[in-house]
């Protein structure tokens, strides 16, 4: 099935340019060396995974292959930084760089909204008109935010007592709306899973406890957090933590609340079951759903616009020539950037696998790896995968950063992040600490019961 | 595990009441099941959703959520919090007699 004896011939470009206006629709084709056949990989997206993607299958394939990205636009952001920016501790303008910068010379780059994919026929089509035939396409279009499907959220009292930090004009609003804030209650609000980052929305709460006290009004100002959840997170160990740094810093945990209306003007919060939480200024994440083009495109996604994906392959369930990274697949992960991160080691190794005819490796563990900031300077770490749940002990052995504890260390773990999501992570090369298999090492693991 | 008695057969379920084995469960089991629930008669529209959530947990592993229910289900979230009050994807999966929804991380 994935060796392919027949090749047509067709033109391929050179390599080493980009935003250029290959013959696209050129079936694959005969490489720069008359008589190796090429294939094409399209990489939709141009956000973590699939600029770390492209980035490696460029490293491991070089010009056995033909790469193009697909972006809608050339800002590349740097998502981890939005939760800093309503404090003033990030500037907007710094999270933002160009896309095809990021991408290794050779792979090109092409700015156009994906009208859809067609599955059958092996090609994407671009709302410009162009076709892009693939013969493995990588599907790396991450997470929407979709808060037109909340009543009321995109309504009177939006940008004004009712805020996001999920996009960058958000979040950029937010910081003025909390520098005016002067008192009263802040709710922070998940509509539904699941959203990108899930711990985002509780480091929100802490960094808010830390910026209220810093402005000398934290008495004056009533934190609660709003989740759907039963707990403060998702995993038991985990919740119980957060849950206790939550009432520390006397945040309100309200929980199983199901958004059913913003109503901004009114400041409240209204649940599907007749709840209503007050507020004087709102910080709500908006429900997710894949990109727009999956929608339109017959077999590809799920109900909510992610892709069905065998979540140790990381190949589709809809096609055997289609892989998926990131937030875009419907896998039981968080969507957060180090899980695309360690995704990229087995997307890569299976296309290459694919193209070669090889079985594939099913190799991923569902490794996660978050840093919490939890205020004042500090941050917990956190470290899970699909079997085992965020553990305490040390990350990535018994002498690395704390798990589960608030430290300075942690803190400065996840300022060093961004340097190393442009330099390292980003080019598709392996950070330190940060393999792709979860270490059990460090971790308080629980005794095996017997049975 | 905790055993319940519905439709005059025994069944083994959590200590929330959810079924371990989808196989147990019979038609004939929901209406008491619901009954316990404080759902006094079930409809034609909660037998839509009960069939609809055994349809996905056959398929899928997992039940679905509310958010996915009023998506797939033909019934909209609102009705379904009319329908099965307070936890419609946690009430709906006891009575159709699958596992809790696992839900998303």
């Amino acid at each position: 099935m994935p060796t392919r004896a027949a090749r047509s011939r067709g033109e391929v470009p050179t390599s080493g340019v980009r935003e250029r206006d290959f013959r696209l629709s050129a079936s694959r084709g005969v490489g720069p060396t008359l008589g190796i056949v090429t294939n094409r990989i399209v990489v939709l997206g141009g956000g973590t995974g699939g600029t770390l993607a492209a980035n490696r299958l460029r490293r491991d394939l070089g010009d056995e292959v033909v790469i193009t990205v697909v972006d809608q636009d050339d800002d590349h952001l740097y998502q981890p930084g939005l939760l800093f920016v309503p404090f003033g501790l990030s500037r907007p303008q710094d999270l933002v760089r160009s896309r095809p910068a990021q991408l290794h010379d050779g792979i090109a780059y092409r700015t156009a909204d994906i009208e859809r994919v067609d599955l059958g026929a092996e090609q994407v089509l671009l709302s410009d008109g162009v076709t892009l035939a693939y013969d493995v396409l990588v599907v790396a279009t991450g997470a929407r935010l979709l808060p037109e499907e909340t009543e009321g959220l995109t309504g009177p009292g939006a940008r004004e007592t009712v805020h996001t930090f999920y996009d960058l004009d958000g979040a950029t609003a937010l910081e003025g709306a909390l520098s005016r804030f002067t008192g009263g209650r802040l709710v922070v609000n998940v509509v539904d899973m699941p959203i990108k980052c899930p711990v985002a929305p509780l480091e929100f709460c802490f960094l808010a406890d830390w910026y209220f006290t810093e402005r000398g009004i934290r008495e004056q100002v009533e934190l609660i957090y709003v989740t759907p959840l039963d707990a403060a997170f998702t995993k038991p160990v985990a919740a119980r933590t957060l849950s206790g740094l939550l009432a520390e810093k006397h945040v309100e945990l309200v929980t199983e609340f199901n958004t059913g209306e913003v109503d901004g003007t009114g400041g409240r919060l209204v649940g599907y079951d007749g709840r209503e939480v007050p507020f004087d200024l709102a910080v709500v994440v908006p429900l997710h759903g894949g990109a727009a083009y999956v929608d339109r495109s017959p077999g590809l996604g799920d109900e909510f616009g992610f892709v069905p994906t065998d979540k140790h392959t990381l190949q589709s369930t809809a096609a055997p020539n289609v892989f998926v990274i990131g937030d875009a697949a419907a896998i039981p992960t968080s969507k957060a950037g180090s899980v695309t991160h360690f995704e990229g080691e087995t997307i890569a190794r299976n296309v290459v696998r694919f193209l070669a005819g090889e079985a594939l490796d099913a190799s991923f563990d569902g490794h996660t790896n978050c840093f919490i900031e939890s205020g004042f300077g500090k941050a917990m770490l956190i470290d899970f995968n699909y079997d085992t749940e965020p553990l305490p002990g040390h990350y990535p052995s018994g002498v690395g950063l704390p798990l589960l504890s608030p430290s300075r260390l942690n803190h400065l773990g996840k300022l060093m992040f961004a340097w190393f999501y442009w330099h390292s992570l980003l080019p598709g090369r392996d950070v330190p600490g940060l393999t792709a298999a979860m270490p059990t090492a460090g971790k308080h693991m629980p005794v095996p019961t017997r049975s | 595990m905790p055993t319940a008695v519905y439709a005059g057969t025994p069944v083994t379920v959590t200590e929330e009441g959810f079924y371990l084995d989808p196989d147990q469960w019979r038609e004939d089991m929901a209406p008491e099941i619901a009954r316990d629930a404080g759902i006094d008669v079930l409809t034609d529209r909660h037998w839509q959703v009960i069939m609809h959530m055994r349809k996905e947990f056959a398929g899928k592993g997992t039940g679905p959520t509310v958010r996915a229910l009023g998506r797939t289900s033909g019934v909209s979230i609102k009705e379904l919090y009319l329908l099965f009050p307070k936890g419609p994807a946690k009430l709906a999966a006891r009575i159709a007699g699958i596992p809790k929804p696992r839900g998303c991380i």
